[in-house]
C-alpha cells in the first residue's frame, strides 16, 4: 500500500496531454485524495515537450514531489527529459508507437503499451490518451468506473456513442496493462481516500471566485500568460450579476479603464503578470495620487522582458513594492495557497476602498496554475467593507464650491463620494491638488497632501500578514518564503524535524507594508533564517534585511531556473548549514 | 433645470489669452445645459496638456488623468454608470500621438462617450514641439528642418475604423460646436469631435485666420448627405480633411453597453455586492 504517488504524462504540445492528466486528476479528486498538480510547457499552442505532474495523496500536499512513480510517455523526448525523476522502482508506460528505448542509467521499468494502436483499432487515435488513463489505471488497481462520470461530463455534449467509445479505451488499456503485470512488477495499491468531496482548481480560479465573492463586477484586462484564466472566468460569470468584462487594446487601457470604473463606484478589477505590470506603473500612481480603490493582480513568470513566460520565478517584488515614479501608498498582498488566494483577493477589495490605494495582489506561475485540490471555501467568512465611501444626502455646498474629497484627516483617509451624486462634485487630479482635487503647487499643500496619502497605511489593519508555524521558542532555522512556496518548506521542515532539528516557518502574506513587528520575534530566536524564493537576487531576503535587519542570519535560498523548488532541495540546503 | 452657468465654476483658466479652448470649454458648458443635464451627472475626463487642464474648468465631476489615457478612464466610468454623460477631452497629442491606440478601438468598441479633441497642430504645454497633426514641413523646436512626417488625417482614420459619430468644427463657431457636441451627447454610442482650437503661441501656421481661409462648411457643399460614408470620405480626402460640421453618423449600429450580454439597465454602481449563497454553492460545484 502507497499513501501517495506521483504521476507524470508527457508529450507533444497539443496531442491532448492535458486533457490526459485533468480527467486522470478531477477523478482521483472525487476518490477525495488530496493532488496537486504541475504543468510544463511552452509559450506555443502546437509542438514542443509539455508535461503533467499530478501528485495523489491521502493527506493535504501543496509541493511537488522529488521523484516520480510513473512516467507515461508519448515520445522520446518525455521520456528523456523526465527519466531521471523516476525512483528505482518507477515505471515508464510508453506508446509502442515511436518504439521507445530505456536510458541505461536507470532502474525504473520499461512498459510499451500500444496506446495508438489500440486507440486506432477502436475508432480514432485521439483516444491514446484514454488508454493511457486506463494502463496507469491498472497499475494502481483502480475501478475505472471511477473515470466513467468525467468522461461522461466531458463527452457526454459528442453523444453516449463517443463516451462509450472512450471508456472502451480506457477498458482497453487497463486490459492491455493488466496482462503485463505480475511478471516481475507489482501493482502500486493506492491506500483508500476518504471520499470527501473537495474543490479542485488552480490559482487563477480562486483569485477569480474571490473577486465575485468580494462584490467585483467589472474586469478591464488583456491577455497574457500566466493570468488569463482569470479573466476568462470572469467573463463567464460576471454577466448573470449585471456586471462584465472588457478585452482592452492594452495593458494601459486596462489599467485605466479599470481606475475609471473604481473612481464611478464598481468594484473594478485588472489582471496580468510582469510586462503587463510594467505597463500600468503610471497608471499605479495614478490611482495612489487620485486615491481611487484599485486591484490589480500580478501573477508573475520568469522575467525579465519576455524572460521565461511560461516558467515559474518570484522576482517581481521589488517592482511592485516600489514601481511607479515617485511616492505613494500602496498594498502587496500575497496569498501562499489556493484558500488565501479566494479569501485575499475577496478582502483586497475592502483594503482598496477603506485606504483609497491600489492592491496589489501578488500571485506566481505555480500558485496561479498548479491544480491543486482545496479546502472547502466559505462565502459568509467574506465581508464587504467600503470605508469612507459616502452614500445619501450629502450636505448642501456653497455655489461654486467643490466637495473636499481631499480632506485632510487624522488617518489620511478623505471622505469619498462618486460621480452622480448631488454636492458632491469636486476634481480629480494626478497634479497634485488641495483638499477639493484643484491643482495647487504650494509647499505648505504639497506637505500637507503628501502626508495624507503616506499615513493611510501607517497603521494598516490586515488580518494574519504573516502566515506562521513557529512552534519554537528557540529554533535552529526559520524558513521564510511567499507565495506558492510555502507547500515545499512545509515538507522539508517535516524531514530537517525527523533529523532533530528546530524549524519553524514564516510566510510573508503581507509584502508591502511590510510586517516588522510580526516577523522581528521570529527571526530573533532563529540561529538561521533562510530566505526561500524563485528569483536570482534574493528579493525578499533584501526586503527583510531593510525592514527588520539581522543580515549576519540571513540565508539566501534561491533558484531561477524556471522551476519550482523540490522539497529534498530545500532539506539540502538547510541540512548544509549545520 | 440648470443653466450654462451652472457648469461654471471659480477657477481661472491658465490658457493662453485668445487660445482657442476658451470657446470650447464654453460650448462643453453650453451643450451640457441644452441637453437637460445636471453638473452632477455630467463627467469630464481629460488628458494631459494644456486642453486637458479643461475638466477643472467645468462645474461637473471632473477627472484629469495620464497622458493620452483620458479615453480607457472615461469608457471605465461609463461602464460602471450608464445614467452619466461622459465627456473625453484631451490635445491632438494626447489623442492621436501618445493615445491613438485608445482612440481607434475606443472608436470601434462604440461605448457611449463623447470625445473631443482640442487640435491645434502642436504641442503647446511643452513650449512647441511637432505633434501628429502638424503639416509635412512645419518648423517647430523639436523639427528645427521641418517635419519630414506626414500628418494624421483623424476623421478619415475614423472611418476607417467604424465610427459611428464624427464630426469637426472650429473653436470660434461657438454656437455650430455647441449643437455638434449636444449631437454627439444624444449619439447613441462613440462621438468623436475634432475641433480646430488654434494655439496662439506656438503654431504661428494654423492661425485663426488661417482656418477661415482653408475651412470649408459641410452645410455649404450641396446635397451632403452624414448617413453615406464612401461620400463622407471622399469630401474629407477632396477638402485635405478641411472641413466643419457633422462628417458621419451611423444611428443603425448599436452602441457597446446595448450589445453586452446581462448588462443592466441600472448602473452597474448599484449592483448588490453581496453575492447568493446558492449562486456562490453553484459555481464552488462547478469546481467538484
Amino acid at each position: 500500500m502507497i499513501k501517495q504517488l506521483s504521476w507524470k504524462v508527457g508529450g507533444q504540445q497539443g496531442e491532448g496531454i492535458e486533457s490526459t492528466g485533468e480527467i486522470f486528476a478531477i477523478a482521483l479528486n472525487r476518490l477525495g485524495y488530496y493532488l496537486y498538480g504541475y504543468r510544463h510547457f511552452s509559450s506555443r499552442i502546437k509542438g514542443g515537450h509539455t508535461n503533467n505532474k499530478i501528485r495523489v495523496s491521502t493527506t493535504e500536499v501543496r509541493s511537488i514531489s522529488d521523484d516520480l512513480d510513473i512516467l507515461v510517455a508519448f515520445d522520446q523526448e518525455t521520456i528523456d527529459v523526465n527519466y531521471k525523476e523516476l525512483h528505482s522502482k518507477g515505471l515508464i508506460l510508453a506508446d509502442a508507437k515511436f518504439g521507445p528505448t530505456k536510458p541505461e542509467d536507470t532502474e525504473a521499468s520499461l512498459f510499451v503499451v500500444p496506446f495508438t494502436e489500440i486507440a486506432t483499432e477502436l475508432g480514432t487515435s485521439l483516444m491514446k490518451n484514454m488508454v493511457a488513463i486506463g494502463a496507469t489505471a491498472a497499475v494502481l488497481d483502480l475501478d475505472i468506473q471511477v473515470f466513467e462520470e468525467v468522461v461522461r461530463e466531458i463527452f457526454g455534449k459528442k453523444g453516449d456513442q463517443v463516451v462509450a467509445k472512450n471508456m472502451d479505451a480506457i477498458k482497453a488499456g487497463f486490459d492491455n496493462m493488466k496482462d503485463k503485470l505480475g511478471q516481475g512488477v507489482e501493482p502500486m495499491h493506492l491506500e483508500k481516500a476518504d471520499g470527501k468531496h473537495r474543490m479542485f482548481m488552480i490559482g487563477n480560479d480562486a483569485i477569480a471566485l474571490g473577486a465575485i465573492a468580494g462584490g467585483c463586477r467589472f474586469m478591464a484586462a488583456y491577455p497574457i500568460t500566466p493570468a488569463s484564466e482569470i479573466m476568462e472566468y470572469l467573463i463567464k460569470k460576471l454577466p448573470a450579476l449585471g456586471g462584465t468584462v472588457i478585452q482592452t487594446e492594452d495593458e494601459i487601457a486596462a489599467a485605466t479603464m479599470a481606475i475609471g470604473a473604481n473612481y464611478a463606484g464598481v468594484r473594478t478589477i485588472t489582471a496580468s503578470a510582469g510586462p503587463g505590470l510594467s505597463l500600468k506603473m503610471e497608471a499605479i500612481g495614478l490611482a495612489g495620487m487620485t486615491e481611487v480603490p484599485l486591484v490589480i493582480v500580478d501573477t508573475q513568470r520568469g522575467g525579465p522582458s519576455t524572460g521565461l513566460p511560461t516558467k515559474q520565478e518570484q522576482s517581481d517584488l521589488m517592482a511592485m513594492i516600489y514601481g511607479t515614479h515617485g511616492e505613494i501608498p500602496k498594498i502587496v498582498m500575497a496569498p501562499s495557497t489556493v484558500e488565501e488566494a479566494f479569501y485575499d483577493t475577496a478582502e483586497a477589495f475592502n483594503l482598496a476602498e477603506e485606504y483609497q490605494v491600489p492592491v496589489i495582489i501578488l500571485s506566481d506561475l505555480q500558485l496561479s496554475l498548479g491544480k491543486q485540490t482545496v479546502e472547502p471555501l466559505n462565502v459568509d467568512n467574506v465581508e464587504i467593507r467600503r470605508g469612507k465611501l459616502l452614500s445619501g444626502d450629502l450636505p448642501e455646498i456653497e455655489a461654486k464650491g467643490y466637495f473636499k474629497r481631499y480632506e485632510v484627516t487624522e488617518d489620511g483617509v478623505s471622505p469619498r463620494v462618486i460621480p452622480g451624486m448631488k454636492n458632491g462634485i469636486h476634481h480629480v487630479t494626478g497634479v497634485e491638488h488641495a483638499e477639493t482635487g484643484k491643482p495647487s503647487e504650494s509647499a505648505a499643500n504639497r506637505l500637507a497632501q503628501m502626508d495624507k496619502r503616506m499615513r493611510k497605511l501607517e497603521n494598516i489593519r490586515f488580518n494574519t500578514p504573516v502566515y506562521k508555524n513557529a512552534k519554537h521558542e528557540e529554533a535552529d532555522v526559520l524558513f521564510v518564503g511567499f507565495n506558492s512556496t510555502r507547500g515545499v518548506i512545509e515538507e522539508a521542515m517535516g524531514r530537517l524535524e525527523n533529523d532533530g532539528l528546530k524549524v519553524n516557518h514564516a510566510h510573508i502574506r503581507l509584502i508591502h507594508p511590510f510586517p516588522t513587528d510580526e516577523v522581528l520575534p521570529l527571526i530573533q530566536s532563529a540561529k538561521k533564517v533562510v530566505v526561500l524564493e524563485n528569483n536570482a537576487t534574493g528579493q525578499l531576503a533584501n526586503i527583510i534585511k531593510m525592514n527588520v535587519g539581522h543580515a549576519d542570519k540571513i540565508v539566501k535560498h534561491v533558484k531561477y531556473d524556471g522551476n519550482p523548488f523540490l522539497p529534498h532541495e530545500v532539506y539540502t540546503k538547510a541540512k548544509e548549514l549545520f | 433645470m440648470a443653466t450654462f452657468k451652472d457648469f461654471r465654476n471659480d477657477v481661472k483658466p491658465n490658457w493662453c489669452p485668445g487660445c482657442g479652448d476658451f470657446s470650447v470649454q464654453a460650448a462643453i458648458q453650453r451643450a451640457a445645459a441644452n441637453v437637460g443635464l445636471q453638473p452632477e451627472n455630467l463627467a469630464v475626463v481629460s488628458g494631459i496638456g494644456c486642453s486637458g487642464r479643461i475638466s477643472g474648468y467645468i462645474n461637473s465631476y471632473g477627472f484629469h488623468g495620464i497622458h493620452g489615457r483620458s479615453l480607457p478612464i472615461a469608457q471605465g466610468v461609463k461602464m460602471a454608470n450608464r445614467d452619466l454623460t461622459v465627456i473625453a477631452s484631451g490635445g491632438d497629442g494626447d489623442g492621436f500621438a501618445i493615445g491613438m491606440g485608445h482612440t481607434i478601438h475606443a472608436i470601434r468598441r462604440n461605448i457611449d462617450v463623447t470625445y473631443i479633441v482640442m487640435d491645434n497642430q502642436i504641442y503647446g504645454l511643452t513650449k512647441g514641439q511637432t505633434s501628429p497633426r502638424s503639416a509635412a514641413g512645419f518648423k517647430t523646436k523639436s523639427t528645427p528642418a521641418g517635419s519630414i512626417e506626414q500628418a494624421i488625417s483623424p476623421m478619415e482614420m475614423a472611418l476607417t475604423v467604424g465610427a459611428t459619430f464624427v464630426a469637426q468644427s472650429f473653436s470660434t463657431d461657438l454656437k455650430d460646436l455647441t449643437a455638434l457636441i449636444e449631437a454627439g451627447i444624444n449619439h447613441k454610442g462613440f462621438s468623436l469631435i475634432n475641433v480646430f482650437s488654434p494655439c496662439v503661441t506656438y503654431n504661428k501656421v494654423n492661425t485663426y485666420d488661417w482656418f477661415k481661409e482653408n475651412l470649408t462648411k459641410l452645410s455649404d457643399i450641396e446635397g451632403y448627405d452624414p448617413h453615406n460614408r464612401e461620400a463622407a470620405m471622399q469630401t474629407l480626402m477632396k477638402h485635405k480633411g478641411l472641413v466643419t460640421g457633422l462628417i458621419y453618423q451611423n444611428t443603425e449600429q448599436k452602441s457597446y453597453q446595448e450589445l453586452v450580454h446581462g448588462y443592466k439597465e441600472t448602473p452597474l454602481t448599484q449592483a448588490d455586492l453581496e453575492l447568493d449563497q446558492n449562486y456562490f454553492d453553484k459555481l464552488v460545484a462547478e469546481f467538484m
